[in-house]
């Protein structure tokens, strides 16, 4: 399963986060799913979503916590990885996200294939503290 | 991906803190791996309503900086130096065992935004007295080079909801061993709190632990009579009262003539409550009601959440906010209309 760069964008509570808080959780605009996830006292709200595969879906993420957060999303060996990586900040792929405290952030995937993948966060001992979502890729809007 | 980590926050009234190799022991973090609370002593003296605590920090050795997080129920008037034998005083009066002094003090010493209200240097200590909400506290730690563990927002709010009064002490390794100071060796600290409300954090000695790693502490209470506390320190909860008895007339005059400690009184009661429990287990934090009245606080045990009055909240004061907010609005109203008309050509 791959991710394909479309876009990606920041800054606290942008026009994009706010459009997303008037969709929904879990919308579309002009035909594009957006989706909006809620970070809060360390936990991924929701912590389940079902996106389309083949089409660019925005997920826009609110870390309300007043500590950074992280929102990776992939297989079983990209979250490998990241439990020993290194890199300190992640905003050059859309399906790594780090979101400052207090912050939004946007991004854009397309997901290729169907299947299931996880979103964490990689930052020490959030994972073990269950930021931890589930993701659901299906081959059919 | 994890960050070249800096260090964490987490301690309640007295902690010591040692180096370890991983990260998964949670408490304090620092540059060179995770930094784990022991167990941790601290003496809470309420005379006069004035709030005495003495704890100690200790140095783990090592380099860099890593520091902890102390809710306050109030702003200090004073942060100083410990005296250097209270602590292990204490624990010879209520401990059977007397090597268990060294649990404490080998020697001693030990270990922004939000507005700095106080700074405060002690040995090799940074003190600072922040007031702020859990977001401010969070961006002073982040700004401070200090990471805040992913319970930190659950528990930096469990407090700020109730003062939001905290202490940072970060303990600079580097001048420690630049200092001489041994590991083991100890910086008590003592801060005196003007309160009506006598409270002991426990909840935070649970930051950065997973629910079933443990925690263990003393905290002694002098208070001038027989206190009630909430909750009740019964075993089922992780506390044990060991100790509670008046308190002789020999401890006090040790007490009082220790640095700092001439505000002992001529007699009080002593309690001990020993704390073993689960991280899961401390969701509150220790209420003590020296009236008389037998009536510590829900609120300041972390039970219940204040109400407006209790966070000084009156009804006059939303009227005030209320009647500046109309006139605010008023005023904008005004200069807008009132605004000169732009030349047109």
């Amino acid at each position: 399963m791959t991710a394909g760069l479309t876009r990606r964008g920041g800054g606290r509570a942008g026009l994009l986060a706010a459009a997303a808080l008037v969709l929904g959780a879990c919308s579309t605009r002009a035909g594009t799913p957006v989706v909006t996830i809620d970070i809060a006292y360390s936990r991924f709200e929701p912590a389940t979503i079902t996106v389309p595969a083949g089409v660019p879906v925005t997920f826009v993420i609110r870390n309300a916590d007043p500590i950074d957060h992280e929102w990776i999303v992939g297989d079983d060996a990209r979250h490998q990885r990241h439990r020993t990586g290194t890199e300190p900040v992640h905003d050059e792929r859309p399906t790594e996200v780090s979101i400052d405290a207090g912050t939004t952030q946007t991004t854009i995937v397309t997901f290729d294939t169907a299947g299931t993948l996880a979103y964490v966060c990689h930052l020490p001992g959030h994972e073990a503290y269950g930021m931890i979502g589930t993701m659901t890729v299906t081959s059919s809007r | 991906m994890k960050r070249p980590i800096l260090f964490l926050p987490a301690a309640v009234v007295a902690l010591l803190i040692s180096a370890a190799p991983v990260l998964a022991c949670g408490g304090l973090i620092g540059p060179n791996g995770a930094v784990n609370l022991l167990r941790t002593t601290t003496l809470a003296g309420y005379h006069d309503g004035i709030e005495h605590y003495v704890t100690a920090f200790e140095f783990a050795g090592g380099g860099g900086s890593f520091g902890s997080l102390i809710p306050l129920p109030g702003v200090p008037t004073n942060v100083e130096k410990g005296g250097e034998w209270t602590l292990q005083r204490l624990i010879r009066e209520t401990d059977p065992v007397p090597e268990a002094a060294r649990l404490l003090f080998a020697a001693d010493a030990a270990l922004g935004s939000a507005i700095e209200l106080q700074k405060v240097r002690i040995d090799a200590l940074d003190i600072t007295v922040l007031s702020g909400g859990a977001a401010e506290i969070g961006r002073w730690a982040k700004d401070h080079g200090f990471r805040l563990p992913p319970d930190a927002p659950e528990v930096l709010e469990f407090y700020a909801s109730r003062s939001p009064i905290f202490l940072a002490a970060a303990f600079d390794a580097d001048a420690a061993a630049a200092r001489g100071q041994q590991v083991g060796d100890g910086t008590p600290v003592h801060i005196t709190i003007p309160t009506p409300n006598p409270w002991v954090p426990l909840r935070i000695l649970a930051l950065g632990k997973t629910g079933a790693e443990r925690v263990e502490a003393d905290i002694y209470l002098l208070t001038d009579i027989k206190p009630a506390l909430l909750p009740s320190p019964v075993l089922p909860n992780g506390m044990e009262l060991q100790h509670s008895q008046a308190a002789t007339d020999g401890l006090l005059a040790d007490l009082r003539s220790d640095q700092g400690m001439e505000w002992i009184p001529d007699s009080a009661w002593l309690s001990k409550i020993a704390i073993d429990a689960s991280a899961s287990q401390l969701a509150f934090d220790l209420a003590i009601d020296a009236s008389g009245q037998g009536t510590p606080s829900r609120v300041q045990a972390g039970l219940d959440l204040p109400t407006p009055a209790q966070l000084g909240i009156t009804g006059e004061r939303l009227a005030l906010a209320l009647l500046t907010t109309i006139a605010g609005i008023g005023a904008i109203l005004l200069i807008t209309a009132w605004r000169p008309a732009r030349a047109t050509r």
